[in-house]
């Protein structure tokens, strides 16, 4: 048995009935991402998914840990279980990157209220995974500390911006991760990875020590290896909370239900379920490879009891430019608190204030960040702020009327998360719009708030390492606190397919 | 749209970056062709129609103005470029 490969559910009973301990099993996380962190950054078979590893701290968060469980307490079940967090979540004494040279040495004096959730529940982090900086982008290949490789095939991104917190569960660094996801950056590189990941309701999870990018939209969220892995991380991180005050209020809030495995019938839960699939989103711009995918998820979803029926979700082809309208604009506000004076990174070069200011953004962002930045600068600017902004807030508006008419006649929906499998490093970076583009079927989820989750549904046909045997990834997307009922449709068709079960490292 | 070179001084100020020749030029490029895409809202008709600025409807939590945090000024100065005693440093912002 390999340790490595398990579920997070599954270690964690390992590690409650004592077959192997808490400290144990860190370290053998622990060095295989210490193996990969060690390896030089032009090492093809390097992954790259930490910018930090804290060997010290888990490991003596892993001891204190098993002190509780030997005492019979903390008895979560992910109880010293080692998951690995993306570097834009807070934690307190830990550096935090959000992969951005601005913040190269920011050491927060809080945590994030999902790491003071996770400690609760008896995790263990080992490290802060790598993304698109400041979460801006789909492919981890915007990061100030290098791409990070997919562990299916070194070649290829692993998706973003949640890139590293893919990677480090796919190539067994971590039993699961957290991620964020703005316009689909926890769905995104878990397609890409062959990870089942969770983008919940917004607010049903604090966003409070989560920097931002884009309020309205940001929601913090697990990868695992599978949906019931998933509903256990949900629930732990999930809830109200009065440092939020957008979060959902504690009495409005939906537990997710799904908690223990072997405690629900899962295998009938999609029984009489309608799920729709939006036909646009399998008729433009998608892959073959996904599209029979998706097509065969919705023969393998109806033989487990769903009705799957096409239908016409109109709108779609106005998400990505409200998405971006609205992201920008957000970002552009919330990016302003970068100056180069309480904390962060401060140039050198600055001979006054405004200097300061200047140069220590100038030097601090990346070109994409500076991108977004004068765009949402831009569309927030008199003159322009009718024609854009106010524009992309009405069209959000009818984006979400769309969405609360599907709902009134499906269950949930069924889609593709991205318009093809992982692509080669380098492939789309410098084609700003195509790579806007790609997140045509996920940033309405964002916009409208609903959760939604992406699961492996296949691999591509062919050889590893020429396009073949890359996970192709599905979405399910809910009703407004629908986490209940997409968790365990995916749970079910989990129970009747393996393909979440394969690892980057097997033959095809 | 067109995007002068006067544009992009006013949004890169707007957003306290500065470029230079090479940058300049290419992010004009990257905002005239995003917006060009973006324009494509324009096909819809939305006059008068509400703007969604929040997911969900929500109202404005209250709650006491009471200190609920300790001091901790010397972790915050820890993360501080510079700082001098009890203070952030930076420099002169008012004219003698």
């Amino acid at each position: 048995m390999e340790i490595r490969d398990l579920t997070a559910l599954e270690l964690g009973r390992l590690i409650r009935e004592k077959k192997i301990s808490s400290p144990e099993a860190t370290k053998i996380f622990l060095d295989a991402a210490k193996e990969d962190a060690a390896k030089e950054a032009t090492q093809k078979s390097k992954i790259n998914a930490f910018i930090s590893i804290d060997e010290e701290g888990a490991l003596k968060r892993a001891a204190e840990v098993q002190r509780h469980i030997d005492a019979g307490e903390m008895l979560s079940p992910v109880s010293g279980v080692p998951v690995a967090v993306k570097d834009n979540i807070c934690i307190q004494g830990g550096l935090t990157t959000a992969a951005s040279r601005i913040l190269s040495n920011f050491v927060p004096p809080y945590s994030a209220t999902v790491i003071e959730k996770l400690e609760a529940a008896g995790s263990v982090v080992i490290g802060k995974t790598n993304l698109d900086e400041f979460a801006m982008g789909g492919s981890t290949e915007t990061s100030f500390y290098g791409v990070t490789r997919n562990p299916w095939d070194t070649e290829r991104v692993p998706g973003g911006s949640s890139g590293g917190s893919a990677a480090a569960v796919a190539a067994g660094f971590a039993a699961y991760a957290i991620g964020s996801d703005t316009g689909g950056s926890i769905r995104q590189p878990a397609a890409f990875c062959g990870m089942t990941g969770l983008k919940p309701t917004y607010g049903s999870v604090s966003r409070y020590g989560l920097l931002a990018y884009a309020s309205s939209l940001d929601q913090i969220g697990p990868i695992c290896r599978d949906a019931r892995d998933s509903a256990v991380v949900y629930s732990i991180l999930s809830g109200g909370d009065p440092k939020d005050s957008t979060s959902i209020a504690q009495e409005a809030y939906r537990p997710c239900g799904l908690v223990h495995d072997g405690e629900h019938d899962i295998e009938s839960g999609l029984k009489g379920k309608k799920i729709g699939i939006p036909a646009n989103y399998l008729s433009d711009g998608i892959s073959e490879a996904v599209r029979s995918r998706i097509r065969t998820a919705a023969d393998e979803l109806r033989a487990l009891g769903a009705e799957v029926v096409e239908f016409e979700l109109p709108l779609i082809e106005y998400a990505v430019p409200a998405y971006y309208i609205i992201a920008c604009a957000e970002a552009s506000s919330n990016l302003s608190r970068y100056d180069g004076i309480k904390y962060g990174y401060r140039s050198k070069n600055a001979s006054d204030i405004l200097e300061t200011y200047y140069l220590s953004r100038s030097e601090g962002f990346g070109t994409e960040v500076k991108r977004r930045i004068m765009l949402g600068s831009f569309v927030l600017s008199s003159g322009y702020f009718d024609a854009y902004y106010k524009k992309a807030l009405q069209v959000r508006g009818l984006i979400k009327g769309a969405f609360d008419a599907a709902f009134a006649q499906y269950d949930m929906l069924l889609g593709p998360v991205s318009p093809t499998p992982a692509y080669k490093i380098g492939g789309q970076i410098s084609d700003p719009i195509a790579m806007y583009m790609a997140d045509v079927y996920t940033v309405s989820v964002n916009l409208t708030g609903v959760p939604a989750i992406a699961l492996p549904c296949g691999f591509t046909e062919g050889v590893r390492g020429e396009g073949g045997g890359l996970p192709v990834g599905m979405q399910l997307i809910g009703k407004p606190q629908g986490e209940h009922e997409i968790l365990t449709a995916a749970a079910a068709y989990q129970t009747v397919t393996s393909y979440h079960k394969r690892r980057p490292g097997e033959g095809v | 749209m067109k995007i002068t070179e006067e544009l992009v001084d006013y949004v890169a100020d707007l957003s306290r970056i500065t470029l230079d020749r090479d940058e300049k030029v290419a992010r004009g490029k990257d905002l005239g062709d995003i917006l060009d895409y973006m324009d494509k809202l324009n096909e819809l008709d939305t006059s008068g129609l509400p703007e969604m600025t929040h997911p969900f409807e929500s109202e404005n939590r209250f709650r006491e103005d009471a200190v609920t945090n300790a001091d901790r000024r010397e972790e915050m100065l820890a993360n501080a470029p510079e700082s001098k005693g009890d203070f952030f440093r930076v420099f002169k912002t008012v004219e003698e």
